[in-house]
């Protein structure tokens, strides 16, 4: 697996917290990205995420180090809370943000105004999969970088690099969402809480764990059963699109969506360099220090090697997916849709 | 400014045939006055009505409707890109854009912006009102709060302002085919399995509760959106325009009854009985609106 190129892919990690930002820094991260305690990004967990003083100490913290801090301003505010984004957006550059992960167009557009230095990346959440829909953020707010929705095929993200005047920045593990970003309302169809506007995606306190007689275990979002498992399985946290339901044709159910899987994509690694990808993304702000460390390192070692040109020792992380499953999802192939 | 009818473009995947009696009947004897045309949803799909677009949208136009075309909502492979750019290309009508490869290719002449476009906020929708947006139909999780912010601005700013009253909601996009994935398929290989199921394909959670419903690479509510309780208030909050979704029930007469509710022939009460009769037995939401699980149905008063 010989891979000669010159640009050296960033390698871009999660910090829930202050103590995963550390962890991500020491560990081998070259960037990390994070997000208020608000509805401004879309991990707006309880526990999760920076007040204004911790990204003020974090950032000082990873500039010693040479890595880079970006925030996630990835949501969309709703009329009249337009505000607390404004007030997002002025103090993550007052601190010294790297920069903001926006997805929405008014946000994009207050900041590009207001602080015509900041660099800003495209949030998924804006969901532009296509050159155009790339060109138009590129053009209209001079976004210098654009993660991918985790739909495209490599040889679709090769074509569309060479189209675009900005970096690409690909997601290569973690949780694995199925429905295209800033555009799923299953969740507030279920809970009354916005993926969109409130930044949770099932969120925890509508979810619930029941025994049944057999000692299965129901999991269940806001009442609706998400997914069965038994004694001896392990069960999985209830996500819409993870879940079974029973169709007409389909009387002893089925994953119409999805299987409780991760994406893990090391074994293309090489490929997803020589396509040209400017930053490789992990998932899991709302996951913990001890996985941050393991799986920080593990790509640290994984990306040096695909650079160096040595066989990439893939990085064993089974363990840390959800279900214990892994896919490359639609990375590998147009057969995944 | 008095309150429109609007026919959104078919989610579905109905034969050509089908589409076109539907069109022609919506043009001969529904109360809307504009139609939009267009495959939102699938690009595969689309091939099968080309040939019928012009005397669709002759008969639509001839009857008075003003004809908007819709782009696809979900953009990827070079083949909807060039869709999606001739679309824009139309002359002679009105494009509504329902994703931002679309407002790139828009961009020098006024448009719409569809509900797949996420315009949430004033700011949105100001910064595209200055580069020649006309029109938006605002996204359906957008509670009455918000909306009522936005209809106010919508007037200052000179943009009309649509939302869907009727019809399962659009509540996720996906790469992958669900349709196809429900009959081990793959998107490139589906044979068109879809067009088994001209109101979705309903999911029921395994403990039996109705959910959701599948469209090919869309996911909806399994309930239908019904807001013809709240129709009036969103008039007076400076919503113009009222989306029907067509389903695969009688849409003439559910437009007869949005149309009497909105001309004060008949009272709420009345319109909510008959339409459930009209409904196809659909469950009934409107917990968006009110700012609660989307599924739920508030009763009125």
């Amino acid at each position: 697996m010989i891979v000669s190129i010159a640009i050296k892919p960033e390698l871009v990690c999660p910090a829930g917290t202050p103590a995963s930002l550390r962890m991500a820094v020491d560990f081998g991260a070259d960037a990390v990205y994070c997000g208020f305690q608000d509805a401004t990004n879309a991990r707006n967990f309880p526990g999760l995420n920076f007040t204004f003083a911790e990204l003020k100490s974090s950032v000082l913290y990873a500039r010693k180090k040479s890595v880079k801090v970006l925030l996630a301003l990835n949501t969309f505010p709703p009329a009249g809370k337009f505000a607390l984004w404004k007030n997002a957006v002025d103090h993550a550059v007052m601190l010294g943000v790297d920069a903001l992960i926006i997805a929405d167009i008014g946000v994009a557009h207050y900041a590009r105004v207001r602080y015509p230095d900041i660099r800003l990346h495209l949030s998924v959440q804006a969901s532009a999969s296509s050159p155009e829909a790339i060109k138009y953020y590129c053009e209209e707010f001079d976004v210098k970088r654009v993660v991918l929705p985790r739909i495209l095929t490599i040889p679709e993200i090769k074509a569309l690099k060479r189209e675009i005047p900005c970096e690409v920045e690909c997601f290569i593990f973690g949780n694995h969402g199925l429905m295209a970003e800033g555009r799923c309302g299953l969740t507030n169809y279920a809970t009354g809480l916005s993926t969109n506007m409130d930044g949770v995606c099932s969120p925890a306190q509508h979810v619930a764990y029941e025994e049944g007689r057999n000692r299965e275990t129901t999991t269940k979002l806001n009442g609706f059963a998400i997914d069965c498992f038994s004694c001896s399985e392990n069960p999985g946290y209830p996500t819409i699109c993870k879940g079974r339901y029973y169709a007409a044709h389909k009387p002893e159910g089925y994953y119409a969506f999805e299987e409780p899987i991760s994406l893990n994509l090391a074994e293309l690694l090489p490929d997803l360099v020589k396509a040209g990808v400017d930053a490789f993304k992990i998932e899991g702000r709302q996951r913990s220090k001890a996985y941050v460390q393991k799986v920080v390192s593990s790509w640290r070692r994984a990306i040096d090697q695909a650079m160096a040109g040595e066989s990439i020792d893939i990085p064993d992380l089974l363990s840390l997916t959800e279900g214990h499953k892994q896919t490359q999802g639609a990375y590998e192939s147009k057969r995944w849709r | 400014m008095k309150a429109c009818l609007t026919l959104g473009p078919i989610l579905f995947h109905w034969s050509a045939e089908k589409k076109r009696d539907f069109y022609f009947r919506i043009a001969d004897e529904a109360p809307v006055g504009t139609v939009y045309l267009g495959e939102v949803v699938c690009s595969k799909r689309s091939p099968f009505f080309e040939s019928y677009y012009d005397e669709v949208a002759d008969r639509l136009v001839s009857a008075g409707k003003t004809v908007v075309f819709s782009t696809l909502a979900e953009i990827m492979i070079s083949k909807e890109r060039k869709m999606t750019a001739g679309i824009c290309e139309l002359e002679g009508y009105e494009i509504e854009a329902n994703d931002s490869s679309a407002l790139y290719f828009l961009r020098g002449r006024p448009y719409r912006v569809g509900q797949y476009f996420n315009v949430y906020n004033e700011e949105t929708m100001a910064f595209l009102q200055e580069k020649g947006a006309s029109h938006i139909t605002l996204p359906t999780e957008l509670p009455q709060s918000a909306l009522s912010i936005l209809g106010r601005n919508a007037s200052a700013m000179n943009i009309s302002l649509e939302a869907q009253v009727y019809g399962r909601i659009g509540l996720a996009l996906s790469a992958r085919c669900y349709h196809a994935r429900a009959h081990g398929r793959i998107k490139d290989n589906c044979q068109f399995v879809c067009e088994e199921d001209p109101d979705g394909l309903p999911l029921k959670t395994i403990n039996g509760l109705d959910f959701l419903a599948v469209n090919g690479v869309q996911t909806l509510s399994h309930s239908c959106l019904n807001l013809i309780h709240e129709i009036k208030e969103m008039k007076a909050m400076g919503i113009d325009f009222f989306r029907l979704s067509p389903q695969d029930c009688d849409m003439v007469k559910v437009a007869e009854c949005f149309e009497d509710v909105l001309s004060e022939r008949i009272g709420v009460k009345e319109a909510y009985n008959r339409l459930s009769h009209i409904s196809n037995n659909y469950s009934f939401c409107n917990g968006f609106y009110h700012s609660v699980e989307g599924y739920r149905w508030v009763p009125y008063g």
